[in-house]
């Protein structure tokens, strides 16, 4: 009985040991995926070249032709790496909307967030009205970022109510997407053509207008972000149990709530307000990361932030070589290539992934 | 040894009263003590407010110093009624979480001793590695229960942890705490519906009625026929086994009859 039992106790420890390292490496694996589309998402272009190419010019700058080194340094990497940045940022920041409001249905794109995030932007491309007076080459950016961090704001200010539940703020998210929509109707009604031809292009997002300066933005907000999400991992885990059981366990979860509505609104608004709107991945990522490698935020948040720049990267990529020399616009791709994707996931997972 | 003391504790939601004036002094540890009481006496929201999860007057007194409300100890453990959880976790992990608040990234090997233990203890080794979105109620309470077990508590707060369990499981999850309680001097407060466990498992029982305790004591002196006309609006017997175990027969609704 004795020996027994002492073998199971072997099995429990050991059985776990063998889960983590499991999910190593299956973040191991999406990484490696990651690498393949962005060196995939830097060959692709009007001008083709192979993967050998590539890597020579990325290896050695100075040794290869100057239009080589021009198009993939200058040109195509910040809009790959922009894809990245942007698609990991909005993931992870629905990740945690799912995590903090116990709901499947979070994101940006359900929040609001991104709904107000085209609206500010449309004030600026139809009436040229910027919500701050300075930076007026960043116009359209910063609209969108004010309208977008506002929203969540909104959001958070409204959750913090008595008697609001996680599902009525969902609601609340929604009724503001409607909203946003009717005011940005409203916009488009009054806009001159070539302002209307913006404001639909700019809600499609793009990543075509990235350089570095967009993308070091970017990517100072998730650096600045996933270091406070790494550290309340445990926390942000527990919290799925349940708020009682995570207070019990000394959790503050009304301040937990509210940094991590702080940091999430940060990383949310900021990608939306350079590349526009694009729904799909702050829903979906964070549901695919759920289903490969469960929700130990340990291993869920660095999946989420894997699975959302992976989808991004690899929309990135079809849109360009759907028809030669022609980009289409990013989430309408991301969308039509992710949501089969994504159901034949839901359909053939045999475990409960909500 | 771990000792609790309540006084005129009482907790309200808004303006609505649903626990008042209660005192208990000298609830020590190693002790079980079964709270019962009708449906919304109280007995969840005194849970809340011991854990320090409700504000509330009056004071709650562990180890010598007060509880704040909005802050939980590692010392105080409370289970939950509502064990629902929709999480995307094995019961393995989930039991670790309730070990690693503010720890470390890494997992040490006595952390996952102590996990294989407790699972042991409750005989669901076989759970481990299940979802927790793939149990049934009663074994969905055995996983919350050794959440709260692995922390080692002082204190263990069990709302109705056994209110899903077949019969087997309710005796030896109620054996095992108050196994617990005597070698760690772990002071137990079980709310419990079955009073014939809280008769065999309990050293003292508390009893709330009307948002106030109405009796505390020896089970065997306080569950009596009028106690229970009173509580409950129910007519009883209390019988006594060959082993000398007191039960209670219920017979009829008293509120009926009247």
């Amino acid at each position: 009985m004795a020996t027994i039992a002492a073998e199971t106790a072997m099995t429990g420890r050991g059985q776990y040991r063998a889960l983590v390292a499991r999910r190593l490496l299956i973040l191991a694996g999406m990484a490696v995926a990651l690498c393949f589309t962005l060196a995939l998402d830097m060959a692709l272009g009007p001008a083709r070249y192979s993967l050998a190419e590539v890597f020579s010019a990325l290896a050695h700058p100075s040794a290869v032709a100057d239009q080589l080194r021009v198009v993939i340094w200058d040109i195509r990497m910040p809009i790959a790496l922009m894809a990245l940045t942007v698609g990991a940022s909005l993931s992870l920041a629905g990740a945690q909307m799912q995590t903090i409001l116990a709901n499947p249905l979070a994101s940006p794109f359900t929040l609001g967030i991104s709904a107000a995030a085209s609206f500010g932007a449309a004030l600026a491309l139809v009436f040229g009205v910027a919500l701050v007076p300075f930076a007026i080459d960043y116009i359209v950016p910063i609209n969108a970022f004010i309208m977008a961090m506002g929203a969540a704001m909104l959001i958070h200010v409204l959750s913090q109510q008595r008697g609001v539940t996680t599902e009525t703020v969902i609601l609340l998210g929604i009724a503001l997407v409607f909203t946003f929509n009717a005011l940005l109707s409203l916009l488009q009604f009054f806009a001159s053509e070539q302002a209307l031809g913006a404001v639909v292009f700019w809600t499609m997002g793009s990543l075509t207008k990235a350089n570095w300066h967009k993308l070091g933005i970017t990517t100072a907000v998730l650096l600045f972000t996933l270091p406070f999400f790494l550290r309340r991992a445990w926390a942000l885990t527990t919290l799925r149990l349940g708020d009682d059981k995570a207070a019990s366990f000394g959790i503050d979860v009304r301040r937990l709530r509210l940094e991590i509505m702080l940091l999430v609104s940060l990383l949310a608004a900021v990608p939306v307000s350079f590349v526009g709107t694009i729904g799909f991945i702050g829903l979906v990522g964070p549901h695919i990361a759920r289903m490969v490698i469960g929700e130990d935020q340990r291993f869920f948040l660095p999946a989420s932030a894997l699975a959302g720049a992976a989808i991004l990267s690899a929309s990135s990529v079809v849109s360009k070589s759907l028809i030669p020399g022609l980009i289409f616009p990013i989430s309408i791709v991301t969308a039509l290539i992710g949501v089969p994707f994504f159901f034949s996931l839901i359909m053939t997972s045999r475990k409960r992934s909500w | 040894m771990v000792q609790l003391s309540l006084s005129g504790v009482g907790v309200a939601y808004g303006k609505r009263r649903v626990l008042s004036g209660v005192d208990a002094e000298d609830l020590r540890g190693g002790e079980v003590v079964a709270l019962i009481g009708a449906n919304a006496a109280g007995k969840s929201s005194l849970f809340r407010r011991i854990a320090g999860l409700a504000a509330g007057d009056g004071t709650v007194t562990l180890g010598g110093t007060s509880r704040v409300a909005g802050r939980a100890t590692p010392h105080c453990c409370y289970l939950p009624q509502d064990t629902a959880v929709n999480a995307v976790l094995t019961v393995y992990e989930s039991i670790l979480l309730a070990l690693k608040q503010g720890g470390a990234w890494s997992v040490s090997d006595e952390e996952l001793r102590r996990i294989d233990g407790v699972l042991r203890d409750l005989e669901i080794e076989d759970l481990a590695f299940r979802g927790l979105g793939e149990l049934s109620g009663g074994q969905r309470q055995l996983v919350s229960i050794a959440q709260t077990l692995v922390r080692e508590p002082d204190v263990l707060l069990l709302d109705e942890p056994t209110s899903a369990l077949d019969l087997h499981r309710q005796f030896e999850v109620l054996s095992l705490v108050r196994r617990l309680a005597r070698e760690r001097g772990m002071l137990v407060l079980i709310s419990i519906h079955d009073l014939n466990q809280a008769l065999r498992f309990a050293d003292r029982v508390m009893v709330l009625a009307h948002a106030r305790l109405v009796a505390m004591g020896d089970p065997r002196a306080i569950v009596t026929p009028a106690l229970l006309n009173e509580v409950y609006g129910v007519r009883a017997r209390v019988e006594t086994l060959a082993g000398g175990e007191p039960y209670v027969l219920v017979e009829g609704s008293s509120r009926q009859a009247a």
